[in-house]
This record gives structure tokens, sequence and C-alpha cells, in this order.
């Protein structure tokens, strides 16, 4: 195998942190290799120095085995490096054509020739099994499909080594298996591919080997098959990490959640949620598993007060809180962990001190009338930051300064410490690392065998099987069947969330 | 590649560093805006000393230019208050021109209509009514977007045209002071004037209640449960819902609060100078508070300050076309590129090669757009 690329000793430092130190770093023409690690292990620091984002304090970068310098990603793109961002570049009122020959534009007497445009991109796509619209607007296209422009925007600038930065964050199951044979053709084109995940399903689907990251160190290097899911995980927290929960049996209380009838309408007056019926008791794992979009957000709002249900009845704790306001909702006892953590669940431009009390600042010990006690505002911010273990500079930094995974962990120590019956979590470890995936779940089964009942809303079917004791399946906001998680199979839940009963089956 | 994505700790810097910091800015955009505005001067062929010397004794040369400048600061720092609390809340009250003619309108009809009270009476019960006379006019856009959806920056313009209209019409009828040859309301009861500090200067004792209205705003917005719920809707609406928040109570609060500091602006207007309310009682303050409020980026400490140069800019202009022969809306144009500056920080961070903080996020609400 010949190397395409080599970072030797590659160095890069941030006030208060090293962010990479000493990596080194080798690509083969023609392999996948992943960059592994939890967020903030330094791995999108390193493929921004590659691709000229940032200068690195030491290190050296060889292409082909010639050593180059990237001052910036103009550097990085004339040498062949293309790159595509979590967060996608394009212009959403320009077409494919349009946004992928940004820069390189085809013109004829000085005006751009779309036509030919167009046909070369169709061609040039076609070349790579990519297919694409030049003429659609990217507004008009799926995430999928725009990070498919992505990739041949990079392509078109003639890249031999592509850098994927977390590429499956934004995709949903189905789309990221279509993405991954994308890359498995590609490399079989000879394709250099580095792809940074710090999800271990998704390595062993596509890598040929696997560098881990921790810290701003290389761990290791490894490929799928010498490599186990534990042993990359131990690699990538640098303990033994917990794949699966451990949990006993539940020990039943009282309902704390019962919901009849109800339906709720989304916002554009669809019926979301059309007659679901749930009962969630003091001590259990409800798992509400589906198919994003199928009512699970209307369900969570409804419960928790923030949308109007048109029908159907809640109760919390035996009392009636249909349509009450969020502030019933709270006092009655329920912690909310919401699925949008930016939108719902964090004020980014508050110091975390506030964001922990962001629910129970008028109330002692936090305020004495309508003053508010700012000193044991902060004490209670120090404990639950080291109780929780959030990873912070300072209990003033913002919240919007933290990683995602210990943003989450902000949201969790604050609906945790207050005293509930019911905790409602919705997608609680979406994009979440493996450390911070295990913390959680660890935390919720805490919750669950300190009595709470837990109405856990996941598209992962992973962790509604591994959490819950029983599952309820959501489709078309409707809930078509609910039952032992004991009884539950990945294949019988994947058909009911299709919509198929087995009874109609057989 | 933004900012936001590139997942970093950094330590946080020295409180004093993060002042210098922060203060960089205003400043090197005042200067640089003065320095665009020298060039104007000279362009005009004009003296750029003579025309700034004249700036800057016409603001600050004598004790009775100095006290003339301070009394422009007053309700500059208090209308300037009004809007940076609406921001706090993510609402846009250009209505602060309207609150502002209804305060000096409700506390003038007290201030000579009710006789035979009190100093300590009447004084007090006038600034009141004023205050109460603006927070009603803030408080109807605050009900108008909370229950109806109805968005503030259309119904604070079209209130202030209202208040306008409104005080025309009463100064010219039920309230003309007969005698008097310009129309305007009766002079006010002695008892209910504001008193000079500095006799025989203008300078009069509603900056003080100015000064105190920066420290009860800063009280109000950081240190109680009102200010939270306030800085919360404004700083992220969803959150402060998903919390137990009403956010409709809060838009008519912060409405109502934001009204209740125009209107002492214009109370201040009236029973410290003035003494009574002319039909012509066109002040401008409304408007350049926004200028103010932005300047301060929404902080009641950065209010007095940015408050004072538009003072001092608006007081020396006279001087400054005396003695250069520049025309006053010079002033205008380096008032417009202070705000250019301000508004667009990039230029002068830019200009001076000012790093951003990294942890630092843009917290300054100022409008959430249209529509909700």
């Amino acid at each position: 195998m010949t190397l395409a690329l080599e970072m030797h000793g590659i160095c890069k430092a941030f006030p208060g942190v090293q962010a990479n130190d000493h990596i080194d770093f080798q690509l083969e023409k023609g392999e996948i290799h992943a960059l592994l690690g939890e967020n903030g292990a330094g791995k999108t620091t390193l493929v921004n120095i590659l691709y000229g984002l940032y200068r690195p304090d030491e290190g050296r970068i060889l292409l082909n085995g010639q050593e180059i310098k990237i001052n910036e990603p103009r550097d990085a793109i004339t040498h062949g490096i293309g790159m595509v961002h979590q967060h996608f570049m394009l212009i959403p009122v320009f077409t494919v054509a349009e946004n992928i020959m940004l820069g390189t534009e085809i013109t004829r007497n000085g005006l751009l020739d779309r036509t030919n445009a167009a046909r070369r991109i169709r061609d040039f796509s076609h070349e790579f099994g990519l297919d694409v619209d030049p003429d659609a607007y990217i507004s008009d296209l799926s995430v999928g499909i725009q990070q498919r422009v992505e990739i041949v925007k990079a392509l078109y600038r003639e890249a031999d080594i592509l850098i994927l930065d977390e590429p499956t964050a934004v995709l949903t199951p189905q789309e990221a298996n279509e993405l991954f044979s994308i890359m498995r053709s590609l490399s079989a084109q000879g394709k250099s591919i580095i792809f940074i995940t710090h999800k271990l399903k998704e390595v062993f689907a596509v890598a040929d080997r696997i560098t881990v990251l921790r810290d701003g160190h290389v761990i290791g290097t490894t490929t799928p098959r010498e490599a186990t899911r534990s042993k990359l995980a131990t690699m990538m927290v640098g303990r033994e990490v917990l794949l699966t929960v451990e949990k006993g049996p539940p020990k039943l209380g009282d309902v704390v959640l019962r919901i009849k009838d109800l339906k709720v309408k989304d916002d554009r007056l669809y019926m979301a949620v059309d007659g679901v019926n749930l009962e969630v008791r003091a001590g259990e794992i409800l798992g509400v598993a589906g198919v994003q979009g199928n009512g699970q957000t209307e369900l969570v709002e409804a419960i928790t007060g923030l949308r109007r249900s048109v029908d159907g009845r809640i109760e919390i704790l035996g009392r009636e809180t249909t349509n009450a306001s969020p502030r019933q909702v709270i006092e009655s006892g329920v912690a909310h962990v919401p699925e949008n953590r930016q939108k719902h669940g964090l004020v980014l431009s508050y110091p975390l001190v506030d964001n922990l009390v962001l629910c129970s600042y008028y109330r002692p010990p936090f305020a004495h009338g309508m003053v508010m006690d700012n000193e044991a505002i902060d004490d209670y911010g120090r404990r639950l930051i080291a109780e929780f273990d959030i990873r912070t500079p300072s209990e003033y930094a913002l919240a919007g300064t933290l990683s995602g995974g210990n943003r989450q962990k902000l949201i969790v120590a604050r609906e945790f410490s207050r005293a509930s019956k019911l905790v409602i979590a919705a997608q609680p470890t979406r994009g979440l690392d493996v450390g911070s995936i295990e913390f959680i779940h660890q935390r919720l089964v805490e919750q669950r065998d300190a009595g709470c009942g837990i109405l856990l809303v996941s598209v992962e079917l992973d962790e509604i099987l591994s959490l819950s004791d029983r599952i309820a399946v959501l489709y078309k906001g409707k809930n078509i069947e609910t039952l032992p998680a004991a009884e539950a199979t990945p294949e019988h839940l994947g058909l009911l969330m299709a919509g198929i009963r087995e009874e109609k089956a057989s | 590649m933004t900012a936001e994505s590139r997942e970093m700790t950094v330590q946080a810097p020295a409180a004093w560093i993060r002042l210098v910091t922060d203060l960089a800015v205003p400043v090197l955009a005042v200067f640089t805006a003065l320095a665009i505005g020298a060039v104007v001067i000279w362009a005009a062929k004009a003296n750029v000393v003579v025309a700034y010397r004249g700036l800057l004794e016409g603001a600050f040369g004598s004790v009775r230019n100095l006290t003339e400048t301070l009394v422009i600061t007053t309700p500059y720092t208090l209308a300037g208050l009004a809007v940076a609390l609406g921001f706090r809340c993510g609402l846009f009250n250009i209505g602060v021109e309207g609150q502002f003619y209804m305060g000096a309108l409700c506390s003038v009809f007290v201030a000579y209509a009710a006789k035979g009270l009190p100093v300590y009476v009447h004084l007090p019960l006038a600034l009141l009514t004023g205050a109460l006379g603006g927070a009603m006019w803030g408080a109807i856009p605050g009900f108008l977007k909370a229950k109806l959806g109805a968005h503030e920056v259309i119904n604070t313009i079209m209130l202030n045209y209202i208040a306008v209209k409104t005080v025309d019409y009463l100064v010219k009828n039920p309230m003309l002071d007969a005698a008097a040859t310009m129309p305007r309301t009766p002079y006010i009861q002695p008892s209910a004037m504001l008193p000079k500090l500095l006799p025989p200067y203008r300078l009069h004792a509603g900056l003080l209640i100015a000064i105190v209205a920066i420290f009860v705003v800063y009280w109000l917005l950081w240190k109680t449960t009102l200010g939270f719920e306030i800085r919360t809707v404004g700083a992220n609406p969803d959150a402060a819902k998903y919390a137990g928040m009403s956010v409709t109570r809060n838009f008519v609060l912060a409405m109502v609060l934001s009204g209740a500091l125009a209107g002492l602006a214009g109370t201040g207007e009236v029973l410290g100078l003035n003494h009574n309310l002319p039909a012509m009682f066109i002040s401008g303050y409304g408007f350049d508070s926004i200028a103010i409020a932005l300047m301060a980026k929404s902080h009641p400490f950065g209010i007095l300050p940015a408050a004072f140069l538009w003072a001092a800019l608006r007081n020396g202009a006279g001087l400054m076309q005396l003695r250069a022969g520049i025309s006053i809306d010079l002033v205008n144009i380096v008032q417009a590129l202070v705000i250019v500056f301000i508004a667009a920080d990039e230029i002068i961070r830019w200009l001076y090669r000012i790093k951003r903080r990294k942890e630092e996020i843009r917290e300054i609400v100022f409008t959430r757009g249209w529509g909700r």
C-alpha cells in the first residue's frame, strides 16, 4: 500500500487546552480511515489543520511523500484535499450546479453557461455513482442529498483525499447506510477518505482502519477485524465503559402518568398524535419507539404543557393536567429532558449557574420574594457541576461554550436534581459520545430505581431495547402496540415501527 | 466554519481585561467616527482644529456648557434605559418618543391642575403620573403583541403618531393657557417642580432620578426573578416557555417598564426644565435613545456614558457651527458613523486588530424579526 498522506508530530494548543499533542497519522491510498474519539478529543482540530483552517504549532504534513504547507483551505484544495463539514456550506437559494461550480464558474462570453455547467455536473456526478439533479434548488433537497452535493463539490475540485466530519450526525439511519455505500464505491475508485465519528457501530460498518484519539493524543490504530466494540470504547474513554446497561427488575409503584385517547395537532395542524393511550408506573422505564416524525415530539410537548391537545386526557400523579401550563406541569413533579437542547433546554448566552436554576429560580433558596440569592445559586451550581462531572473552565462560562455532551449533562443535572416523580426524556443521547451516553443511561436507571416513572422517547432502537422495561411503538400518531421489553426483538420492533403488526401478517 | 462549531474550552480572562476589551470597541468607534468627521470638515474647506475645539468647548468649555450637556443627558439616559430594557426582553420599542409625550402630558396635568399640595406629595405624585402615562402607552403594544401577536415595531410607530396628535389636540384645546401667546399649557405649580441642582444653571434633579434609575434597572434585571424572566424571554423565548415562564406576560411587563422609563424622561423635561407643555414639543429624544441603547449594548451602566456623549455632541454642535462655519449636521454624520461602527463592530475589530473572545456569544437581541 502506498501512503496518500502522512501527518507527523502535529501539535495545536488553544488557550487552556492542548487540542493536538504530537499526533501522527497516516492515510493509505484508497482506504476509509476512521478517526474515532469523544467530543473534544481533537479529531476536528486535526482535520481542520489538514484543511488549512488552523495552523499547527508544530508538525509536518506529507502528501505522496512530499512535504507540503497548507496555510488556508485554498492550498488544501489545490493539493487535492476536500472536506465536507458537519454544517453544510451550501447556498440554499442556488441550484446544485451553481453551488458546485461556485468559485470555478463555467462561462461563455463572460456570462454563466448554465446549460453546459448542468450537463457537465450531471455527467461528472454520474461517473461517481452520485446522481444529483443539477437544476434542483438546495433548499428543496433533503439533508442526505445536500450532503451528497457537498461530496460532489469536493470531487469536482479534484479531491483525492476526502474528509468527512461527523457526516452521519445529521442523517437518518437509512441515509447513513446510503452514505456508507457511496464511501465504499469512492474508495474502490481510489479516493482516500478520512471519516470522523464517535459512533462505534459506524466504524465497524464502513472503516478499513481506525485511529483512536483521546485528549489530543493518538491512542492507537487498529482495524475493525482486530478490534471489538468494548476495546474501542475503552480506548476512546480511557476506562472500561459499560456498553450495555445493567439494571435489576423494576419495582413497580403507582401510575404516575396516564394518557387517554390523546389527540394533538402539529404546527401544520395535522393530527400528529391521534388517540394515544399510555400508562407509566413509578419505578419503570417505558420506552417510546418509532421512526422520527410519528408524533413523538408532539406527544412530549402535550404532556409537558408546551403544546395544547385537542382531545383526550392527561393525568400526572392522579391529577388531571390536560392543557396545564408548563409551570403547573413542572410543579406537579415532572422533570423534562427536552428533545431540542439548544432551543428548549438551555439559554446558551447564560452562564452555567443560571441554566442550572432555569426552572426553579423563583423558589427558595434561590429567591426570597422577588430578590434572587446569587450566592445560593452559585453554590448550588458549583455542587451540581462537580456531582454531574460537567467539564467547564468555570461555573460562569456560558452554556454555549460547552460541548454537546456537557450541554446534555447540564440539562440532566438540572432536571434530575429536582424532586420529581416523572421523568420525560426525549432523545436524551442524540449526538453524544460513548462516555456521555453511558453517563446519561446510568442516571436514567438511577432515577428509575429511586422510584421515578420514566417516559423515554428515542429513535435509537438500541437505546430503547437496553433501557426500557416496557416498549410502546408509535406509528402515525397511534400507539400501535405496547409490549414488555423482554418480548421485544429488533426485528419485531422494526416491523411495528413500519406499521406492520404480526397479527395481520399471520 | 463557524466559531461555535470549533469545540474547545477557553479559560475565562480576568475581569479587568474583559472590561478593557469591552470598552475598546465603543471608544475606538467614537474616535474613528471623529476622525472621519475631520475628513468631512476638511473636505468642506473648514478648519478641523477650530471646528473640534468649538465642539469641545460648546459641550464642556464652561460650567454653563457642561451643565447644559448634563441637562440633555438626563432625558437621554432615561429614554436609553427604556429602549435597553425592551431589548433585553427581545422587544424593539420604537415607541419611546410616544411614551415620552404621554409621560409629559400626564405629569404636566397633575403638576398644574392640583393646587395646594405640599412638595413632598405633589412632586412624587407628578413623577408617578408621568411614569404611569408612559407605562400605559407602552402597555398597549405589549398587550397587542401578547394577545394578538401583532409586532411591536409597527404598533409603537403608530402609537407615536397618536401620542403626538393627542398632545397637540389637548394642549391646544382643554389644557390651553388662554393667556399664552404660543399654544401651551399653564405653568406648573412650584410644588411640582424638580429643584435646580446648581442655580442659576438649568441643571435639575432629573439627573439624579436618571442615575437612580440606572441602578434600579440594573438591580431589576440582574438581581430579581422579574429580571431573570425578562432576560430569559429575550435570550431564548422557547427555553423560557419550557422553564414555565409566561412569555406573553413578560412582553407586557417589559413594555410597561420600558414605557414608564420613557414617560419619566418626558416628565423630567416638564417638571425640571420647561415647567409647561408646549404644543410644539418635538424632542427627538425617543429616536436618539435607540442609538444610545445600541451603543451601550443594552447594559444599564453603559447608558450614562453613551447618553453623555450624545448630549455633548448635540450641545457642542452649536458653537462648532459658529466658530468653523460647519453645519451642525456634521454632528449627525459623526453620530451615524458611531452607530455604524458599533453595530458593525467587525469594522472596528478589523481596523484595530481586536480579537473577539472565543467564548463570546452575541448576546444582545435587537429584534426577533417579523411574525410570531
